[in-house]
């Protein structure tokens, strides 16, 4: 199939149509390209359609029209296993996402759902990536909130996903489980589709930003740049915290 | 394999009995009921032998005797109504400390005192010497119906989050000046149950597009791959085949 030097993006959506069940039209035509290695945060005010859009890169959502890729493969039906894995979307709430009764069997259900060849070194290295290794025999519900959210974070790496889709990473964390999150990611060196309203978050780990309003892409550019426009933020919104000016 | 998930009628020590696979242990605790309740309730002198086994085991698992009697009145509610058999059961009568009892009545106490007691001294031996998550790996490798393990892995990771949510709702509500303490004030708590359900069915359908986003296709993955060995087996039956002996000497002395 095609060129093989070709590199595909890691994440190609083409104009995307979701309403649902009740009418409610949520995404109004979504265009949204993100390469290899990029790091792209997803900003928007509330219902503006973000969570509707993350559900539609790994097919639990299927989209009224449009397409979306992942790294040359179309979410269908009958890819949905394999983009499932290509695609690791960390929860809001580690609570939905960590279900097993040990760190270890949480980080194994993934890669053995997959068919993943050698499981074990799977988690391992995956809870060493994010500094978790020696909790894997405990429970989710004896870790801390950061310790969860990083836990989580293994749960999709040790799938060896092509792009880590995160929804708002650093909600409920203290200020150094905050700053070690972010150390684990700038230090994973993977795509990232980061869904957050922590602006400056956004702006410590991703260079680039694309704003979701009203189920559409209204802005798309660097983080700097796009956080600067005060009217722009205004118009959708958002706003940076006190005391923060750029 | 330890989960950190300590429940109190669990006893961690480092035993034969304690090393035993689950899936042995399960199905010899099985067997061992079903030999007890196979004994005829007149070979009183069996269940005797019956006890000492179990204390047997006891000694060869390091459970003191008082920590498992302690539990073993989890029981007593089930056996209350043993104790109006003699009573209301019909004649022969016999006298016993000036009081006219009826004999098959006696007989039919006995028979669910006894039992009932073993069986729950033998559930108690099984839970004390073996983890809530051990229980279900075995349940599963004994292939028990994967919706059944399914359920009860999730519930064992889900009670105490949901527990927690329940607190919190029951402060926030103290915290108002909510203070059941007459009928007419438990409409509160009552929606309050009503809204944890509502936070709970949420919550089942966020844990379950978290299960899909990561392949889940119905069944759990089998992550545990430990060979069960002759010896395993040999081992946690060998007081079965005690059991079995005796429940057959029941029979045989009859």
């Amino acid at each position: 199939m095609g060129d093989p030097v070709t590199v595909h993006p890691s994440l190609l959506v083409k104009d995307l149509l979701f309403a649902y069940p009740d009418g409610h039209q949520a995404l109004h035509g979504v265009d949204l390209r993100i390469e290899p290695g990029e790091r792209v945060a997803l900003l928007g005010p509330n219902g503006a359609g973000k969570t509707t859009l993350v559900l539609h890169l790994n097919g639990i959502l299927a989209p009224g029209a449009g397409t979306v890729e992942v790294a040359g493969m179309a979410v269908r039906k009958d890819t949905a296993q394999e983009i499932r894995r290509r695609v690791g979307i960390v929860f809001q709430d580690p609570d939905d996402q960590l279900f097993m009764p040990t760190v270890r069997e949480d980080v194994a259900f993934g890669p053995a759902n997959f068919g993943v060849p050698d499981v074990p070194a799977r988690v391992a290295e995956a809870l060493a990536a994010v500094g978790m290794a020696e909790h894997a025999d405990r429970s989710p519900l004896h870790l801390s909130g950061g310790q969860r959210r990083r836990v989580a974070l293994a749960t999709v790496l040790a799938c060896d996903p092509e792009i880590l889709v995160l929804d708002e990473p650093s909600s409920n964390l203290d200020p150094v489980a905050r700053r070690e999150l972010a150390e684990v990611l700038l230090g994973l060196g993977r795509t990232m589709l980061m869904v957050t309203h922590d602006l400056p978050y956004a702006l410590q780990l991703c260079p680039r930003s694309v704003i979701l309003d009203d189920g559409v892409v209204v802005a798309d550019g660097p983080t700097r740049e796009l956080l600067s426009d005060t009217a722009l933020l205004a118009r959708h919104r958002l706003e940076l915290p006190y005391g923060f000016a750029l | 394999m330890s989960a950190g998930h300590a429940h109190p009628l669990h006893l961690p020590r480092d035993s034969v009995v304690h090393r035993l696979p689950p899936q042995v242990k399960i199905v010899a605790a099985f067997l061992g009921v079903v030999c007890v309740v196979a004994t005829p309730r007149e070979a009183f002198a069996v269940f005797a032998g019956f006890a000492v086994l179990l204390v047997a085991v006891w000694v060869a698992a390091r459970i003191p005797v008082v920590w498992i009697l302690r539990r073993s009145v989890i029981e007593l509610p089930f056996v209350v109504l043993a104790v109006l058999l003699p009573f209301t059961g019909p004649d022969p009568r016999i006298d016993l400390l000036g009081l006219s009892l009826s004999e098959p009545g006696l007989l039919g106490a006995w028979n669910i005192l006894v039992k009932g007691t073993l069986g729950v001294l033998i559930s108690l031996t099984l839970a004390a010497t073996t983890p809530m998550r051990d229980l279900l790996v075995g349940l599963q490798r004994l292939h028990a119906p994967a919706l059944v393990t399914t359920i009860a892995t999730l519930m064992l990771r889900y009670l105490d989050v949901i527990a927690g949510e329940a607190r919190r709702m029951h402060l926030a509500r103290v915290s108002r000046g909510h203070d059941p303490r007459f009928l007419w004030q438990a409409g509160a708590t009552a929606r309050g149950v009503g809204a944890l359900f509502l936070r709970s069915y949420e919550r089942g359908e966020r844990v379950h597009l978290a299960m899909l986003s990561r392949g889940w296709t119905g069944a759990m993955p089998v992550l545990v791959e430990d060979r069960t060995t002759r010896a395993d087996w040999a081992r946690g039956l060998a007081p079965v085949g005690v059991a079995a002996a005796l429940a057959v000497t029941g029979w045989v002395i009859l």
